[in-house]
């Protein structure tokens, strides 16, 4: 076989020169659509960035927004964001030209954020408008390092073991309060041929709700910041104890975690094949509606009586304001509004798992569920964030997630794993 | 190409055109270096500049400026927030923690390499197979082509989605064949880190095989019938005819899918990312750079590092690549 010595098809030089001017003018043009009249200077327009895209969150945002319209003479343009994607580009969103109000969530990253000066201070509206409308805990959760208040908050959900009451009392279980209860209770289920505690961590964060609820058992809410903070060792007594009580757990445990995604574990849960889950309020979107009733849920039991269970882990969104809106007295009305109780009861009656974080929230048309999760978050001593929310993203994703997914499948190096963990904290945290 | 006798009238230049004088005067004698090709006047110049120009400008940005970016900023510490200021200078120390501190590092280094040889080994077989009954003009072959080549073109989401609904270890459609059919307990297909990447593997390529078929498709469409007839006049059968005339008559197309199958391999990542973001037994080099990088992680540095690392190992066999080609010109 020779190579062809023709020459190729006959693409003109002209005719290629045009082609390439076509397109170099189609590249202008979207720059000459940014001239002419600038609608960003419009002073009744406030911008806003929502993370939540599923219908019932879209309608609460509508309500929400519908009653802001009628009230003020601002119009607020909502642009929606895919959680996921989201949560990864928040970065670089906040450094480029972001809207005016912008979903985010307490902890770590709020603290982080307002250190840089990516976002503004809000302590004027929780001091003005929005004063005795929080709890001293939620309150905390959006306070910076400076002691000023970065976050209004909207909503959280408890994080805690929900269960099947009727499969409770088909086979006369009881809640357990304690650490002994709890494994008595795994080691009952066990003998009637259910998975005690169902485990799905396929994509990883699921594990630290276990992580996190063992540590502020075992090691109080402080150790939980600390450790967070990287200030606390990973390598010491403290964690490796954790680690112990989560083996002692482990085989009460669905098998196969790490294959098992976190909806295949909430649909065992749901069918009863499973005991008990730990998961957020969530968990009660994906029931069906004729058997609303029959979820219920228990907080993590004791393990250490000096510790008690005072700290409810509960991840709270809310919304912060950009560095430098466009719009600042405009974005503020609507982060008073949002704050405000009828804002958030509206958004509550059309996704009723996100529950206001107002202290004067009417529970009249809650139901049983949700009133009892919302009296477990305002009866909480402390609200800890879950951990991908409540430390450095980097150490979260690339070191914690690993490490947790590791001691899943080998649980018996817990000394090997904490002093891993431990130099990669350090490689991390600088 | 088309054969000469069936191809259109093709539209030459007319004989006046410096550019056919040029085509000629190369074609005939070399070109002496101050000579004729480039004194056509300004506007060849100019035509001459922008062809070289635009497209270099092209990939000296979109290519080397960024590659050489991140090899500068792999010798840094940086979360991306801030002004270029903010970035700390601290050497080659994300390499060592890459080595040593970085354990899914080693994994993701011999998963890649795993990969590598397994799509070398059996989508490429497979495709070029299926290729060559294509190619026989079977009834509905039209039909069992666009089959074969659907992976290819569905989206990411869509993959993710269909392999879920198989390997489930509750759920899926596999765990529940095999406990039809004999009785087998669940296995963990995603979850096991000894299992999930041969599991991630057959999901692979299963896409490789269509895009290699095709590729040998196109290829085989293109050699000459003559050259099948003459053999077959010779005496050889179907299996000699192909190991011995039609596949060496196929080395350009065999070029671009060695190419093409190890840009692949080094590339893999959205299968393992839509199953469990690249960890536990699915670590991959672009992973591991997107969990750093563009993840909410904005290690930019030691992202970057890690993205070095893999741009060497490119290097490598872009370096092979082209030296066979250069080779092939000469010749």
């Amino acid at each position: 076989m020779h190579h062809s010595d023709r020459d190729p098809p006959a693409l003109r030089r002209r005719t290629l020169l045009r082609a390439l001017a076509g397109a170099g003018t189609l590249g202008a043009l979207p720059a000459l659509g940014g001239c002419g009249a600038d609608p960003r200077n419009d002073p009744r327009r406030v911008t806003m960035a929502f993370n939540r895209v599923q219908e019932m969150e879209l309608a609460g945002m509508n309500d929400l927004l519908d009653v802001f319209h009628a009230a003020t003479d601002y119009t607020v343009e909502v642009d929606n964001f895919e959680p996921n994607s989201y949560q990864e580009s928040i970065n670089n969103y906040l450094q480029g030209t972001p809207d005016d109000v912008i979903a985010w969530f307490g902890g770590y990253r709020l603290r982080f954020f307002a250190e840089r000066g990516l976002i503004s201070d809000l302590s004027h509206l929780w001091d003005g408008p929005l004063a005795g409308s929080f709890s001293q805990a939620h309150k905390e959760l959006c306070t910076g390092d400076d002691g000023k208040q970065y976050l209004v908050p909207y909503y959280s959900y408890p994080w805690a073991f929900y269960y099947r009451p009727s499969l409770f009392a088909e086979h006369g279980y009881e809640p357990p309060a304690t650490r002994a209860e709890l494994l008595d209770l795994c080691e009952r289920m066990r003998d009637d041929g259910l998975d005690p505690i169902g485990y799905g961590t396929r994509e990883g964060w699921p594990a630290m709700g276990t992580f996190d609820y063992l540590n502020l058992r075992i090691n109080g809410p402080e150790f939980h910041t600390d450790l967070a903070n990287g200030d606390a060792p990973w390598d010491g007594p403290e964690v490796r104890e954790v680690f112990s009580a989560w083996a002692e757990l482990l085989p009460h445990h669905q098998p196969d975690p790490l294959g098992r995604s976190f909806d295949e574990a909430q649909t065992a849960l749901l069918r009863k094949e499973c005991g008990m889950l730990l998961a957020g309020l969530f968990v009660s979107q994906a029931l069906p509606e004729e058997e609303a009733d029959d979820l219920d849920f228990f907080v993590f039991p004791e393990y250490d009586t000096s510790v008690g269970t005072g700290a409810v882990e509960a991840p709270t969104d809310g919304f912060m304001l950009s560095a430098d809106p466009r719009n600042p007295e405009g974005a503020e009305a609507l982060l008073t509004h949002i704050g405000g109780l009828e804002a958030q009861e509206l958004y509550a009656d059309r996704d009723p798992q996100a529950l206001p974080a107002h202290v004067d929230t009417d529970t009249a048309s809650f139901s049983d569920l949700e009133r009892k999760a919302l009296e477990l978050i305002d009866g909480a001593e402390t609200i800890t964030q879950f951990l991908d929310r409540d430390t450095r993203p980097d150490f979260a994703a690339v070191v914690a997630i690993p490490a947790f997914q590791r001691f899943l499948r080998q649980p018996d190096d817990i000394r090997e794993l904490t002093s891993d963990l431990e130099r990669q904290k350090r490689s991390v945290f600088g | 190409m088309a054969p000469h006798g069936t191809s259109p009238p093709t539209p030459s230049p007319p004989p006046s055109s410096p550019t056919a004088t040029s085509d000629r005067n190369r074609r005939t004698a070399p070109r002496p270096r101050t000579g004729g090709a480039l004194r056509n006047g300004r506007g060849d110049r100019i035509t001459v500049a922008l062809m070289l120009g635009v497209p270099a400008a092209l990939v000296l940005g979109l290519v080397w400026l960024p590659a050489l970016a991140t090899v500068v900023l792999s010798f840094t510490r940086w979360d991306g927030i801030g002004g270029l200021e903010t970035i700390e200078w601290i050497g080659v120390q994300n390499y060592v923690d890459a080595f040593t501190i970085y354990p899914p590092f080693g994994p993701a280094l011999s998963n890649n390499l795993i990969w590598l040889v397994v799509l070398f080994t059996v989508p490429t077989v497979l495709g070029m197979f299926l290729a060559v009954l294509l190619d026989r003009q079977l009834r509905g072959g039209a039909l069992y082509q666009s089959i074969f080549y659907m992976p290819v073109v569905l989206s990411l989401a869509l993959i993710g989605f269909i392999w879920q609904l198989i390997y489930s270890r509750d759920q899926g459609l596999l765990n529940a064949f095999l406990a039809f059919a004999a009785d087998a307990p669940p296995v963990d297909w995603f979850g096991n880190p000894d299992l999930n990447l041969y599991a991630v593997l057959v999901a692979a390529g299963w896409r490789h095989t269509g895009y290699i078929m095709l590729l040998y498709l196109a290829g085989l469409k293109a050699v000459d019938p003559t050259l099948r007839e003459a053999a077959a006049i010779d005496g050889a059968g179907p299996v000699r005819t192909f190991t011995s005339v039609v596949f060496p008559a196929l080395l350009p197309i065999n070029l671009v899918v060695v190419v093409v199958t190890v840009i692949d391999a080094l590339r893999a990542f959205d299968i393992v990312w839509v199953i469990n973001r690249g960890r536990n037994g699915l670590e991959l080099i672009s992973a591991l750079v997107t969990q750093n990088v563009i993840g909410e992680a904005s290690r930019v540095g030691f992202g970057s590092a890690l993205a070095v690392v893999m741009l060497l190992i490119s290097v490598v066999f872009i370096v092979v690549y082209v030296a066979t080609m250069l080779r092939g010109a000469r010749r």
